[in-house]
């Protein structure tokens, strides 16, 4: 049966974005409608049952998040949407805010219904600023509307929805420390327990959601849960936007089933490798997941099954490299991203991701030694495990998986003290260097 | 008396430069108050990263009397102001370019010729990443995802974005610029709907490429 798309219908014709557009051919703000003649709890139970699972890169049931906000509280409670899209390979949020952004604001209303919300904080990142105005804009037609500001279409429910810019930071992407940069503080991470849903911003209960999660909402409500589960393998329901990058011929963001494998997605929806050459190995959900293999392509790109076959679906960013990617430049690559970004509250994360890219850095260059390899290994096993938010782990990830899979390169290297695979499209003089 | 000997001290912190004395225009003023009311009243300081924004954009970058502007419009300290600057990246405490240019160097990027782009950028301007050119006119800057790795490699040249940009394109790309300032850029090719009809139009079902590439 053919995937008819329902996140992304219509994206690509003139004026997707507009309210108008999507009151009339996308059934606008029916699910809104409807979730208000609901009882919360009943949306809450309803998403539940739907297993719709967080497409920001952990996969935790949504329902769940939102049953665990306390409501027996005199605080008020918020929810925050996280659009702080930065994990690298990642752009589908990019897509849903630009092309039908009214679906997150009508995700936002119904969200802050169910969990009692009267104020949702859309937290969109810095570099987003062409994203922004268009979602501000959209915003402000929605309240025109009628379908955000004071008893919302006469049910006698308030909510506000605003947009918060970040600055540059991809930590700010972690939920907590999401919060802390919307408090106005540095973006790092905080101790948990309490988890938002008990203490979350200004110490209220609040749930953090992404982007693509909360434009499932109001399918859900629409639709109903079977529908949605159907759309799916088991426990893997509900439509998926796959961000696919790299030597693709076709790169760009498809919505597709979590049924459809990674074969699939790269081959036909992506249109197959650059110059038909060989891929050499994927990175199947953003920078922080281990590699997969060419003959795992088969896996059907579902959270389950990802994770059965080693890797994660995370954030759903494939990145696909063919032979003539240096599995060493990779991992240096994605280090100096994460000693960029790391943001220096945890010792082991702030120190280790800066040894772990000089060390890579060192190899690359031809200057490694035999002994850098365990000392790789080493060090990226302090940092996982050691770090208060998962950041840590991720920034070891390339590491580890690299050496694992690839460890004769990193021997090539030190062994012929040269960088045994140096690409066309890399640059032609050494880029690295020490810390800068 | 010392304590310690002076390499002892080699701590690089740099205070930001006092600059002149700084105040919200009255219409950058009207902005933050307005924005400041998404907040709880006790929760001023979640403005933080707006009224940063709008002193940039006032004076191009930060100095430190910009910043305790800040702090007194917030009701902190400035201290806790610098604090949140030197943690962004997209704020500069020093006088940027007219035009900052934003290379994305990661990893999507990298794998279709970004290392090349910053560099014939680079040699076009004879300056190197994190540097600003004589005339003023050009900062170049590595930057980390940027978030349109299906559209690499993508420049973000102050709020606007290149895409696609390859090394043979650079020095048309600055002659665009330095002729018709941020027109020139092709911005987000998701806003150029006729483009973005046509060829993907006709797909239907299966495979369906929701926002494919060229």
């Amino acid at each position: 049966m053919a995937y008819e798309p329902v996140l992304t219908t219509f994206v690509t014709e003139p004026n997707s974005h507009t309210l108008d557009f999507y009151v009339s051919r996308r059934r606008g703000y029916e699910g809104l409608r409807k979730a208000l003649t609901l009882k919360p709890n009943d949306i809450i139970e309803q998403v539940k049952a739907s297993g719709l699972r967080g497409r920001g890169g952990a996969g935790f049931p949504t329902g769940l998040k939102w049953q665990f906000v306390l409501k027996d509280t005199p605080k008020p409670k918020y929810l925050c949407c996280n659009a702080d899209e930065s994990e690298p390979g990642t752009f589908k949020d990019h897509v849903l805010m630009e092309r039908n952004p009214h679906l997150l604001i009508e995700g936002c209303a119904i969200a802050c219904y169910a969990i009692g919300a009267k104020v949702a904080y859309i937290y969109i990142r810095g570099e987003f600023y062409h994203v922004q105005q268009i979602l501000e804009a959209e915003i402000e037609k929605a309240y025109a509307a009628g379908y955000l500001g004071r008893n919302i279409l006469g049910s006698g429910f308030d909510c506000d929805v605003y947009v918060h810019r970040g600055a540059g930071a991809y930590e700010a992407g972690e939920e907590t420390a999401l919060i802390e940069s919307l408090e106005g503080k540095r973006a790092q991470p905080r101790i948990k327990p309490p988890f938002p849903a008990v203490s979350g911003l200004y110490q209220c209960p609040t749930a953090v959601n992404n982007v693509e999660t909360l434009c499932n909402v109001p399918l859900i409500v629409l639709h109903g849960a079977d529908w949605f589960t159907a759309l799916g393998p088991e426990k893997n329901g509900g439509p998926k936007l796959f961000c696919i990058s790299g030597h693709v011929k076709r790169p760009g963001v498809y919505e597709a089933s979590m049924h459809t494998t990674l074969r699939e997605l790269i081959d036909d929806h992506a249109g197959g490798m650059i110059d038909d050459r060989p891929l050499k190995a994927i990175i199947p959900g953003g920078s922080s997941v281990p590699l997969l293999l060419p003959d795992q392509l088969d896996t059907p790109a579902s959270f389950d099954h990802v994770q059965k076959a080693g890797s994660l679906l995370g954030s759903a960013g494939l990145i696909v490299m063919n032979d003539t990617v240096c599995m060493v430049w990779l991992a240096m690559n994605l280090l100096h991203f994460y000693r960029h970004e790391s943001c220096g509250k945890c010792t082991p994360c702030r120190e280790g991701s800066d040894w772990l890219y000089r060390l890579l850095a060192r190899i690359e260059a031809g200057e490694g030694q035999p002994k850098d390899l365990d000392l790789l290994f080493g060090v990226s096993n302090n940092i996982v495990g050691k770090t208060l938010c998962a950041f840590g782990d991720a920034a070891a990830t390339p590491v580890l998986t690299t050496m694992k899979l690839f460890r004769h390169e990193y021997e090539a290297h030190v062994r012929e003290g040269r960088c045994t695979l140096p690409a066309g499209w890399r640059a032609s003089r050494p880029v690295f260097a020490g810390a800068h | 008396m010392e304590y310690a000997p002076a390499a002892f001290h080699a701590s690089t912190r740099a205070l930001p430069e006092e600059g002149s004395p700084f105040a919200f225009t009255p219409e950058n003023q009207a902005k933050f108050d307005a924005n400041v009311a998404r907040y709880p009243p006790e929760q001023r300081k979640s403005a933080i990263l707006y009224a940063l924004y709008l002193a940039q954009g006032q004076q191009g970058y930060l100095t430190r009397a910009a910043m305790r502007h800040v702090a007194l419009q917030i009701g902190c300290t400035a201290a806790e102001v610098e604090d949140v600057v030197s943690y962004y990246t997209m704020f500069f405490t020093k006088p940027v370019g007219r035009y900052v240019l934003n290379v994305c160097r990661t990893l999507s990027c990298a794998l279709v010729g970004a290392e090349r782009v910053t560099e014939a950028l680079g040699d076009a301007l004879g300056i190197k990443p994190g540097e600003t050119d004589p005339t003023g006119t050009f900062t170049l800057i590595e930057v980390e995802c940027l978030g349109a790795c299906d559209r690499a490699p993508v420049v973000m040249v102050n709020d606007g974005w290149q895409e696609r940009l390859s090394p043979e394109q650079v020095s048309q790309f600055l002659e665009a610029l330095r002729a018709r300032g941020e027109a020139a850029l092709s911005g987000c090719h998701l806003r150029r709907e006729k483009q973005a009809v046509g060829s993907r139009q006709s797909a239907v079902g299966s495979g369906q490429p929701a926002v494919g590439g060229d």
